[in-house]
Parts: C-alpha cells; sequence; structure tokens
C-alpha cells in the first residue's frame, strides 16, 4: 500500500504522465462540475425554501458558502504543495501553486463580494472590521502577493522558492479565519454546517447547499487541471516530450 | 522477491540502510526550514495578536460595559440581544430607543434614522455610537442587525409557531 502511494507520488511529479491522466479526466470533471452548479444554483434559488428570518435574500448563500470554503482549501492545498516543494524540490508542486492561486483568489473576491451585497441587506452594512471579514481579506491579499511574486524573479526556480515561503506563511491566517467566529465578537454568525453535530440550518436548504459546495470543488479541479495544463506546456514547450507530443496531434 | 529487489539496486548495503530511512538527511534538513517558517510566522501573528487584542473584538458586550467603562469620548460599538418589549418608536420622527442587553446586564441605546431590515426585538444587534457613563447609555449613529447561524423554512418556523 506504502509502496502504491509512493509510486502515485513519484507519478504525480511527472510532467508527461501528467499531461496525459489530465486531458482524459478534464471533460468528465467539467462536464459533472458544470452541471452540479447549474442544477444546484436552480434548486437554490427556486425550489428551495424562504428562509424564516431574512426571506430570499438568504439564497445568496449558495454562491457565498461554496466560494469561501474552497477559497480556503485551495489555500490549505498550496501550502502542502509549498511544503513538497520546499523538501523534495519537486517542480510540479510549483505548477500547482501558480496555477491555483489565481482560482482561489478570484475564489474569494465572489466570496467577499458576495458577503457584501448579503450584508447590505440584512446586517445594514456592505463592510465591517470584524475579525472574520478582515482575516478574509487578509488571505485575498496573500493571494495577489502569490501571484503577484511569480514575475517577479529571473529563473521560475527561485520565483517557484520565494512563493512557497510566502504561501507557508500565509497558512497561520486559515484557523483564524474559520475559528475567528468563534474565538472573538464578531458581526458575522458562526458556521452552518457542522460535520460532526447536527447542523443548524434546515435539511431542505442544506441538499442544495452541500450540492453547491461540490459543484464548486469539482469546478475548481476542472480549472485548476487546465490552468496546470496550460503552466506545464509553457514551461515545457521546448522539451522532447513535449513536441513529440504536439506533433503527434 | 526480497531477493531481487537486493540484486537489483545496484547500490551497496550503506546505501541502502540510507534509503531504508523515512526521508534522506539534506530533506530533513529542509523539512526543519519549512517547520521554521511556519512557525515564526504564527510567532508573528500571535504577538500582533497580543498588541491589537483589545480591539480584536467587533463590540462590547452591555457587561463589558459596566465592568470597564470606556474612557474618552470616541465612539465605541455595543452588542447583544434587543431587551423583548423595549423598544419605543417616536410618533413623528425616527428616534427611537430601545434596551441592549447580553441577559446579564443591559444599557439603553437612541438612536435617530432608518434600521436593517432585520431589526427585530430578540435578535442580534451592534450599535455603534458614543457612552454616556452617567446615564450607562449609548447615542448611537449607527445599527446593525446580526443574524444567527440558523435557517429554517417560513412554513416550517409558521407551523412550529401555531
Amino acid at each position: 500500500m506504502f509502496q502504491k502511494l509512493k509510486n502515485f507520488y513519484h507519478k504525480l511529479g511527472s510532467y508527461p504522465w501528467f499531461y496525459k491522466i489530465s486531458g482524459k479526466v478534464i471533460p468528465f470533471v467539467g462536464f459533472f462540475s458544470i452541471s452540479l452548479i447549474v442544477i444546484s444554483s436552480i434548486w437554490g434559488l427556486f425550489f428551495s425554501p424562504t428562509d424564516a428570518v431574512q426571506g430570499d435574500v438568504y439564497r445568496i448563500i449558495y454562491f457565498h458558502v461554496p466560494a469561501v470554503s474552497v477559497s480556503q482549501v485551495i489555500y490549505y492545498s498550496m501550502s502542502v504543495a509549498a511544503a513538497v516543494f520546499l523538501i523534495w524540490r519537486m517542480k510540479m508542486a510549483g505548477v500547482y501553486i501558480k496555477s491555483l492561486a489565481p482560482i482561489g483568489a478570484a475564489f474569494t473576491f465572489i466570496g467577499l463580494l458576495s458577503g457584501a451585497i448579503w450584508g447590505q441587506p440584512t446586517w445594514g452594512t456592505w463592510w465591517v472590521w470584524d475579525a472574520r471579514l478582515t482575516s478574509t481579506l487578509v488571505l485575498f491579499l496573500f493571494y495577489l502577493a502569490i501571484i503577484g511574486m511569480q514575475s517577479t524573479f529571473a529563473s521560475r526556480k527561485s520565483a517557484d522558492t520565494a512563493v512557497s515561503i510566502i504561501t507557508l506563511v500565509g497558512v497561520v491566517n486559515l484557523p483564524i479565519v474559520k475559528k475567528s467566529v468563534d474565538w472573538w465578537n464578531t458581526l458575522h454568525q458562526p458556521a452552518s454546517i457542522s460535520i460532526s453535530g447536527e447542523s443548524s440550518i434546515s435539511s431542505e436548504m442544506l441538499i442544495p447547499l452541500l450540492l453547491s459546495i461540490l459543484g464548486v470543488y469539482l469546478f475548481v479541479f476542472f480549472t485548476g487541471l487546465l490552468f496546470m495544463r496550460a503552466e506545464i506546456s509553457s514551461r515545457e514547450q521546448n522539451k522532447e516530450w513535449f513536441k513529440k507530443l504536439s506533433s503527434n496531434n | 522477491m526480497l531477493a531481487s529487489n537486493l540484486f537489483a539496486t545496484g547500490k551497496n548495503q550503506k546505501e541502502r540502510i540510507q534509503d531504508k530511512k523515512i526521508m534522506k538527511q539534506h530533506r530533513l534538513k529542509r523539512l526543519y526550514g519549512v517547520l521554521f517558517i511556519v512557525f515564526c510566522s504564527v510567532l508573528a501573528f500571535v504577538l500582533v495578536y497580543f498588541a491589537i487584542r483589545d480591539n480584536v473584538n467587533l463590540f462590547y458586550s452591555p457587561s463589558d460595559l459596566f465592568e470597564n467603562p470606556p474612557q474618552g469620548r470616541n465612539a465605541i460599538r455595543a452588542g447583544g440581544l434587543v431587551e423583548i418589549g423595549s423598544l419605543r418608536r417616536s410618533t413623528n420622527s425616527l428616534e427611537i430607543e430601545f434596551i441592549i442587553t447580553d441577559l446579564k446586564k443591559s444599557i439603553a441605546v437612541n438612536y435617530t434614522g432608518i434600521l436593517p431590515d432585520l431589526f427585530k426585538e430578540n435578535a442580534g444587534v451592534v450599535a455603534t455610537g458614543y457612552f454616556d457613563k452617567s446615564k450607562m447609555s449609548l447615542d448611537a449613529y449607527q445599527i446593525l442587525a446580526k443574524h444567527d447561524e440558523n435557517y429554517v423554512p417560513k412554513e416550517v418556523k409558521k407551523a412550529l409557531e401555531k
């Protein structure tokens, strides 16, 4: 079992192997993610019940929660990739960070924007400097720093190293984002979905929400693969295997 | 299987022993480097937290205000529940009065303006304004409504209330 995992890990580091496998997976993942997003959006916007307190405005939850949730998961995965890059010098980890950072930034932005649009009618303000909102803004700024740093180095390797270090520095912010609503007084309410206990959102509203979360996660998987392939082809365009591949097609 | 493994590698005894270790020496060193970076950034965040911990909370609860009344003339935020039955509206202006409570202590709030949709009695609220220590009341210029983490369909709530 361990040997198999180790083999898989080594294969993951191989550009030709990744390029071949990802090409096969992409159409399926793309199809499932987009259909799930469409289904859950229609379900959430038109068929799930109206909330007793907030009325129909709560429906923005079907965009807000998946976006902010995936933006945190992307950052966690990027910091694992950063550690892998720094310890094992796996080039693929550098490709991963570079490709996923703009996706993470985009979803953090969607999360902040949808939160502001939600906050205006319910709380009475677009923005407030509470711990949850501020730490999410910090997450967004870390993403921007990672994206910005990519092009400030002459060599690919030093860029990947520096970016990995910045990514690791930012990972402490994630538990703060998650726990801020429990540790401090905030305007933002605590989490409604609980994995260990009972969720405080009724099941008729929860099911489309979970579907939309799954859809967005798959969408990130889909776009992540696309971006990584693009990054690999730009890094490897002069290599033998890549030329052979493109001449075959 | 084992024998073919031993012969196939073509490495000497010492190298094979090295391979058996979970991590090679130089990688272990880099792992310490990674842990050091994470440790430093945690330390930095903790230090920042201790420097700003009085300001991390968005608002004071009424109990906080009784224990530690704010000094000076700066605006503060107070938060809690709108006490049931405490809301008084003026008949000819937008002036309102209500009481914020944390179920232990409570303070009076007065405000002139439009309230957010979710503002109601027994619901969470955050009021920003100037605190009057002598009357234990807040002269608010902004009222924000808090909503809780519960989502219940309208029909279900109506059925429950019957």
